[in-house]
């Protein structure tokens, strides 16, 4: 073990005589107490001293320059590093430029908006862009050769709809058993537990069954659409189709965007069917309603128009999950970071939009009279 | 040689990727001071292996000693203790994205050494960050903002915080241009003499092998098949060996070497 660093000074002649290790691990408090010294310095002797490293070297270097002392009892080696830590002696800045709070909300709110802006001129053009890539690829259908992905394509129904089935059946089960639950407990202080299903099956084939499913959907494919296709734009695969002549519109984004939009629509459907089915169930273990009863009453009480709001809606959901999940892996760059980033915003933008088009529908269809 | 001489020991390491195995059987002694260059094909585990001693994969079986000490199943401490004493390099240069080059130059010493003054860490910082060839604005910048040559150099700079005795470098050159690969050779090449390093290189850049390494070691068959001086290694008359110093790339780079300590000898 090395000794820690030390010094002694020899008043009379203004010499400091360090001794013991001046490295980072041995230096202590070795800077604070020069600091704290103010005798007179003229030379430094570092004859006495066991092992220098660049820390030790800049310790002295510091004093040295302070004092404008002179340094002796250096060996080549440890002039030569003395050499290299002084002349590393420029001023470096630790931290970026320090701007104050307030300029730096103001600022911030500026390229927010700024960004939000951009963010929905980039999002309408890539509608735009993806409309004509479905053009062309639909044009191709008569003129050949044929440029639609048939394989790609029902491999997204795959990734998109199937391997979905699982968690959105699960998840609307209990959202059915859910809304049961809560629905008998207040109507049956009016003494009308019997509109529970009602409100469970028109709920569930207007509403519930398809904005859930969205949701899901948006949390499962949209943020997989983009994180694949920003990990391809980072890894230049992109670029690289592009310089084959294989537009990545028509090879990435035209198969998730129909199999989003293809799939959801049965998703939708398949969730609203669940959700009645847990709803029935509640309702046959709590409220005594026998299932065929139930049945019955569905049948009854949910008019065909209901089943068409929400087949309408699927599919325009599931366009904008899709687009909106593959225009932000589009816009990834530079590093990997944005991945993440793109892909937390390829969700929020899908759902959000998808809440905002439902309200739309919301009032679109009771204006038209499917109430 | 004294025992104390050698920094890292390897004996009988083992490390296998479910059915693949990658290293069998292998010994490697890194002595004090020198600059072991490691080669071997892709997927020799050259990385595999810098990530064993280093503590980031814990092999099959065998046995690692780094400054004498095992550095196998070692107690939390005690690792602190080792740790301290190197530094590593990434590939990739691995510097963390949030935090400005200087501040990632930082972060080792605040670690290690929590009471060291804030001055004197920030003027460490700067001077590291100079030392390793990064122009002083660079200390504010942050990673995403500098070529891959300035985050190598970067990496280098945090991987020298602490003043290490040993430093692993994981192909630092590769990706580099020959001017800033030169740079890097010259630089590994000062700071070794300068701090007394031990440097274990792992690299396939010939030009470096030719340039700075005292020793090379061969990884080859899950083994080190073979540990020296170049002009040893391409006496050994083994076919890979051979192949590797004496294909087109390994004449151009003696080449170069002749080129440049002639042109020092006729300054």
């Amino acid at each position: 073990m090395s000794a820690p660093a030390a010094f002694t000074d020899d008043s009379a002649g203004g010499t400091l005589r360090f001794t013991g290790s001046l490295s980072l691990a041995n230096l202590g408090d070795l800077p604070e107490r020069l600091a704290a010294y103010d005798g007179q310095v003229e030379h430094i002797d570092l004859t006495g001293i066991e092992r220098l490293d660049t820390v030790g070297a800049w310790t002295i270097h510091r004093l040295a320059q302070r004092t404008g002392a002179d340094i002796k009892g250096l060996n080549p080696d440890a002039q030569h590093l003395f050499d290299q830590v002084q002349a590393a002696d420029q001023p470096v800045s630790i931290r970026g430029q320090h701007v104050p709070a307030f300029y730096r909300v103001l600022g911030e709110i500026g390229e927010a908006t700024i960004q939000t802006f951009k963010t929905m001129v980039g999002l309408l053009g890539f509608l735009g862009a993806t409309t004509l890539a479905f053009g062309a690829i639909f044009k191709s259908i008569f003129v050949p050769p044929r440029r639609f992905r048939f394989n790609a394509t029902v491999q997204r129904f795959e990734v998109v709809g199937v391997s979905a089935l699982g968690i959105i059946g699960l998840m609307s089960f209990l959202i059915g058993i859910v809304i049961a639950q809560q629905g008998a407990v207040q109507l049956r202080q009016f003494g009308a537990e019997v509109y529970t299903i009602n409100l469970v099956g028109r709920l569930s084939m207007r509403e519930l069954g398809v904005l859930m499913t969205a949701i899901m959907v948006a949390g499962r494919s949209g943020s997989s659409f983009a994180a694949q296709i920003g990990t391809m734009k980072l890894t230049e695969e992109i670029d690289a189709m592009r310089t084959i002549g294989v537009s990545p519109m028509e090879a990435l984004v035209v198969p998730r965007v129909l199999a989003a939009i293809l799939m959801m629509p049965l998703l939708g459907f398949y969730s609203a069917l669940i959700s009645i089915i847990g709803g029935g169930l509640l309702c046959w273990a709590t409220l005594g309603i026998p299932p065929v009863t139930y049945v019955q009453r569905i049948r009854e009480v949910v008019p065909i128009s209901d089943v068409y709001v929400g087949l309408i809606k699927a599919p325009v959901f599931g366009a904008i999950i899709a687009i909106a999940g593959c225009f932000q892996g589009m816009m990834v760059e530079a590093d990997a970071e944005q991945v993440g980033l793109r892909t937390t915003a390829a969700v929020v933008q899908g759902i959000f939009l998808v809440i905002v088009l439902d309200a739309f529908f919301a009032v679109f269809f009771s204006s038209v009279g499917w109430i | 040689m004294a025992e104390d001489d050698i920094v890292i020991r390897v004996r009988g390491l083992k490390n296998s990727f479910g059915e693949q195995v990658v290293h069998e059987g292998l010994d490697l002694d890194v002595r004090r001071g020198e600059i072991l260059g490691v080669v071997g094909g892709s997927g020799t585990g050259k990385s595999v292996l810098m990530r064993s001693i280093i503590g980031l994969q814990v092999p099959d079986e065998g046995e690692i000693t780094v400054f004498g000490e095992p550095t196998i199943d070692l107690e939390e401490n005690q690792a602190t203790e080792i740790r301290k004493r190197w530094g590593v390099l990434f590939q990739g240069g691995a510097l963390f994205s949030t935090l400005t080059v200087a501040e990632n130059v930082e972060v080792p010493i605040k670690e290690f050494y929590p009471d060291l003054d804030p001055t004197l860490l920030d003027e460490i910082a700067s001077y590291k960050v100079v030392m390793t060839g990064l122009p002083a604005d660079a200390g504010p910048k942050y990673p995403a903002e500098l070529s891959g040559g300035m985050r190598k150099r970067a990496g280098l700079a945090r991987a020298l915080a602490l003043d290490p005795e040993l430093l692993f470098l994981d192909e630092p050159t590769a990706g580099l241009d020959p001017i800033g690969a030169a740079g890097f050779d010259e630089l590994t090449l000062s700071l070794q003499r300068t701090m007394g390093l031990t440097v274990f290189l792992i690299t396939h850049d010939l030009d470096s092998l030719y340039a700075i390494c005292d020793r090379v070691a061969v990884l080859a068959d899950k083994k080190v098949i073979a540990v020296g001086t170049i002009d040893e290694l391409i006496a050994l008359d083994h076919p890979w060996i051979e192949e590797y110093f004496k294909g087109p790339r390994g004449r151009a780079a003696v080449a170069t070497q002749e080129a440049g300590t002639g042109k020092a000898g006729a300054d």
